[in-house]
């Protein structure tokens, strides 16, 4: 016990000696994340709300958020490496692919289930398809919808460590070579990622109290839960969505 | 441990050290069946089974765990809000990062693996037992008292049945989810599916990147469908409520 200590102590000590190295990698890592993250909410989220709105899709939505789940991250940015060869890009892209389930379902789900009468109400009161969306269903959606962009960012965070077997740098090159590092350069850049993941989490969450109306902010501190896992970081019910078999 | 220095596509000609190779396999072409005949008994049908072996196990321990954790609270809501927060920091951290931050007191074995596939079944569960049992309707609970039943015989007999679709659901996403982080598994020990594709990329063999890739979604998706037959199985109320 007192040896695997004295790694920890060890892997605390690389982290400070090659602090240079540790941000050089800390920043490809974000910058990876960042991309990858950026894409999927770009492809994904218009395509979320717009399904919902229309409460259309439910059949694609719970089964992407389903088929996301079976996809190990290893095997996509694998497979990736194959079709795309080496590089920033290809593991870029396989991250894309693994952020859009939780982000699409999260966002259809969230939309699809507010609650018609506000919405009936709102036509009532003469606002456009347009203002129904920015209005009304972005607003009431926007717990629901953060908890899939959180469950995305942290999964692409911490997958981006792997990226590293497929040439997209980042802080898995330290953890991967252990040959060149050794185990405390290795468990030290363990503990960067891990301190990045929950990080990126808290961050998002910040992001969304920022966004969240202040009327709405008693309400969405209840949080919701990432109807793809069931999980919320606080204490709530899963939502109904994992129930239906898909 | 396996030596991985990133892949070593581009420099010069690949050639994979598996089997005698055909033409398909020096060239690298996208897919070759040969090569999957030739090694499917050797090293295809090995990490397979290894991988059902891993997943099995830390399903069945994660969900001992969580079992138990979720009676607990169910009575004692005081543990709830301390195992919550324990359950979801770990299941924050990175799967490579939390098998190496294990690796100094573990070592590279199976048990680090375990240990760490369990962590992440155990936020899943949890939740989803816990809310199960919560999710029975007062009333029911009241017939129950008023038809005399104990507290235990009502854990048994009312609260437990019921939670079966809340836990089923739970089930399928820890089942499917640890089969996909056990692929990293394979950093640590030559196991399961993920080893052949470490050692692949590390070739930028195309075959075998694809077929063992391939194996790992069709297991999760397998998995997935038979938890979905369980579940109908163990509920047969909700089916005859489904036919009506």
């Amino acid at each position: 016990m007192t040896a695997s200590l004295t790694v920890f102590g060890d892997a605390l000590e690389f982290v400070v000696d090659e602090r240079r190295l540790i941000l050089q990698k800390t920043w490809e890592h974000l910058l990876l994340s960042g991309a990858a993250m950026a894409i999927a909410l770009v492809i994904a989220l218009p395509l979320g709300l717009w399904l919902g709105h229309r409460h259309r899709g439910s059949f694609l939505a719970v089964n992407v958020a389903n088929l996301g789940r079976a996809l190990p991250s290893l095997a996509v940015i694998a497979v990736g490496f194959v079709f795309l060869g080496v590089g920033f890009w290809s593991v870029a892209l396989a991250l894309v692919v693994l952020a859009i389930p939780p982000i699409l379902t999260n966002a259809y789900v969230a939309v699809d289930s507010v609650q018609a009468d506000a919405v009936e109400a709102a036509r009532g009161m003469g606002m456009t398809d347009r203002q129904v969306i920015t209005r009304i269903e972005l607003p009431l959606a926007l717990p629901l919808i953060f908890a899939g962009i959180r469950t995305a960012t942290v999964f692409v965070v911490a997958t981006a460590t792997i990226a590293a077997v497929a040439g997209g740098g980042g802080l898995g090159d330290i953890i991967v070579n252990q040959a060149g590092y050794g185990l405390e350069g290795v468990v030290g850049a363990a503990i960067c990622v891990s301190v990045l993941a929950l990080a990126a989490d808290g961050a998002v969450g910040l992001l969304q109290r920022a966004l969240t109306p202040a009327g709405l902010r008693v309400e969405s501190r209840a949080f919701e839960a990432d109807v793809t896992t069931g999980v919320s970081r606080r204490s709530r019910p899963m939502s109904k969505v994992d129930e239906q078999p898909g | 441990m396996i030596p991985l220095g990133g892949p070593v596509a581009g420099q010069g000609p690949v050639i994979p050290d598996f089997g005698e190779g055909s033409d398909c396999v020096v060239e690298n072409r996208l897919f070759c069946p040969d090569w999957v005949r030739d090694n499917w008994s050797g090293t295809l049908q090995p990490a397979l089974l290894e991988h059902v072996k891993l997943t099995i196990m830390a399903v069945a321990i994660g969900f001992v765990i969580s079992f138990g954790a979720a009676l607990l609270t169910h009575r004692l809501r005081l543990f709830e809000k301390p195992l919550v927060v324990f359950a979801a920091i770990v299941y924050t951290i990175p799967s490579l990062a939390l098998f190496q931050l294990l690796v100094p007191i573990t070592g590279l074995t199976t048990a680090t693996v375990e240990v760490a596939l369990v962590g992440y079944t155990l936020l899943i569960l949890y939740r989803n037992i816990l809310e199960g049992l919560r999710s029975v309707p007062p009333d029911v609970l009241e017939a129950a008292r008023g038809m005399g039943l104990t507290r235990r015989q009502t854990l048994w007999r009312i609260e437990l049945p019921l939670a079966v679709p809340a836990t089923m659901a739970g089930l399928r996403v820890a089942v499917v989810s640890t089969i996909a982080l056990a692929t990293v598994a394979a950093l640590v020990i030559p196991q399961g599916l993920g080893y052949p594709i470490f050692i692949a990329l590390r070739e930028a063999f195309k075959t075998e990147i694809l077929v063992a890739g391939a194996l790992a979604v069709g297991l999760a998706l397998v998995a997935d469908a038979l938890l979905v037959v369980a579940e109908r199985a163990l509920t047969p109320w909700n089916r005859s409520r489904r036919a009506a």
